[in-house]
């Protein structure tokens, strides 16, 4: 094992990877994060309608995400789905980083399954008369998700939201296997190009740690005081 | 789709060239069942070490599951495949690699299933146990485990699917599994990545639904006979 020397992959090359590397995995989280947010949001509110294909349709669709790995989802968007779009649609992906959008759209739809499982579980937490009570108060369907059952529901959920968007965070790191050229992609470029496997290794291990202690941390607080509240 | 799969079910189940005699899906199926059986000693050793008198063991344990969940599989994985060959001298297999990386992050997630398991028995079980005299290790494995493992088993099965999802990885490290194989499938057919990549899908989906359908099951069957007990 050579000897240890962080200076040979912080060169002004290698910086400027590892930096652009670091940008892209935020970025990808903070993508993959709103997107997973919307679609878990709206698969709760259209779960919610009681309309029996429809509850159907979600739950076939929720199913699938979870019982198949995301690596699968990421090679179906990233391979598979250039097939079925016409020629003007790839030209204009490719044109714009397509390793970036399809991972970003697998991974949100993946995290969104999750996210309004445990959004349903914080709904269902919540006695049916708030729902009932407010549409007699005259909400709407919708008014009534917006002003009393989801903010509820989102305070209910909150430590299992944390805990999805660690995993999220984590699982930003599986793009890429499909080229996107985030933390892991560049740890794994500079390790080529220099052999110091463990000094890139420890740098994005820092920078995933970094990102993922305070989350676990906030989780554990968060359902600490969720427990105690109950009481 | 299903003539991809018609065409090239040799290449999925069974996956044969380059890294014969087998791969596909009962690779997948072989790299799951050793890791979770190695997975298994460990969990139970980390979940009762959790409860250890010793503030220093239980402050290592928890650091170690802290900071498993806090890595990327896939960095774990890189590092078990880049790193520790060097560390060790000698070169490792890829399925050696990847069940070490299994091995190692699933240690974490089913230790906290088991301690949940451990945590749930009622408090006077435990000291039934010392007013009948029974020594400390006596009462771990014939009182406190066997019933915790029994009310865990649907946790458990869960942790397996997961395990098989992980698995997906060792196409990172070129182990010739499912995923691995698709990829194959892929390559020689060129044309038809959607078609070959739902096979794919479609095949973990069977798999991983039907295990999580027999914990739900499971589950609610435990629930109902310790309610029963009660």
């Amino acid at each position: 094992m050579p000897a240890l020397d962080f200076s040979a992959i912080f060169t002004e090359h290698y910086r400027w990877l590892l930096i652009t590397g670091l940008a892209m995995t935020l970025l990808l989280f903070v993508l993959c994060w709103v997107g997973a947010m919307a679609v878990g949001i709206l698969l709760t509110i259209v779960r919610m309608v009681p309309f029996r294909p429809l509850e159907l349709l979600v739950w076939a669709y929720v199913e699938y995400q979870r019982n198949v790995p995301l690596l699968v989802h990421l090679f179906v968007w990233y391979f598979g789905i250039p097939q079925l779009l016409p020629y003007s649609a790839n030209d204009f992906i490719n044109s714009h980083n397509s390793e970036l959008i399809f991972a970003v759209i697998a991974i949100a739809l993946y995290q969104a399954a999750y996210i309004s499982e445990d959004l349903r579980s914080g709904i269902r937490t919540l006695p049916k008369v708030q729902f009932e009570a407010a549409r007699a108060m005259g909400f709407t369907f919708l008014g009534s998700l917006r002003w009393i059952i989801l903010p509820q529901a989102m305070r209910n959920s909150l430590p299992p939201l944390v805990n999805q968007t660690l995993l999220l965070f984590k699982a930003t790191s599986l793009a890429a296997v499909i080229g996107v050229a985030e933390l892991t992609y560049q740890a794994r470029l500079i390790e080529n190009e220099t052999y110091r496997i463990f000094e890139s290794f420890s740098v994005i291990t820092v920078a995933y740690l970094a990102g993922t202690m305070p989350l676990i941390w906030l989780g554990s607080r968060l359902s600490r005081n969720n427990a105690s509240r109950t009481r | 789709m299903w003539q991809v799969f018609s065409e090239n079910w040799e290449f999925f189940l069974l996956g044969t060239y380059p890294r014969g005699p087998i791969g596909g899906l009962a690779m997948t199926l072989i790299i799951a069942v050793v890791s979770l059986a190695i997975t298994f000693p460990f969990a139970i050793g980390v979940a009762l070490l959790r409860g250890s008198k010793s503030v220093w063991v239980r402050r290592a344990c928890e650091a170690y599951t802290t900071l498993i969940r806090g890595c990327p599989l896939l960095m774990l994985l890189l590092w078990i495949y880049f790193f520790l060959p060097q560390l060790l001298g000698f070169p490792l297999s890829p399925f050696t690699t990847l069940v070490i990386a299994i091995v190692f992050f699933q240690t974490a997630y089913l230790s906290e299933v088991i301690r949940g398991g451990i945590e749930a028995l009622h408090k006077g079980q435990t000291e039934a146990a010392l007013a009948l005299g029974l020594k400390r290790w006596m009462i771990i494995w014939k009182i406190i485990l066997p019933q915790a493992l029994y009310n865990v088993i649907p946790g458990i099965l869960n942790q397996f699917t997961s395990v098989i999802k992980e698995t997906s990885l060792a196409y990172v490290i070129a182990l010739g599994e499912v995923t691995y194989s698709a990829s194959q499938v892929n390559g020689i057919l060129m044309t038809r990545p959607m078609e070959v990549y739902m096979v794919l899908a479609a095949l973990y989906f069977v798999l991983c639904f039907s295990l999580t359908q027999i914990a739900g099951l499971l589950d609610r069957r435990i629930a109902r006979n310790r309610s029963a007990v009660r």
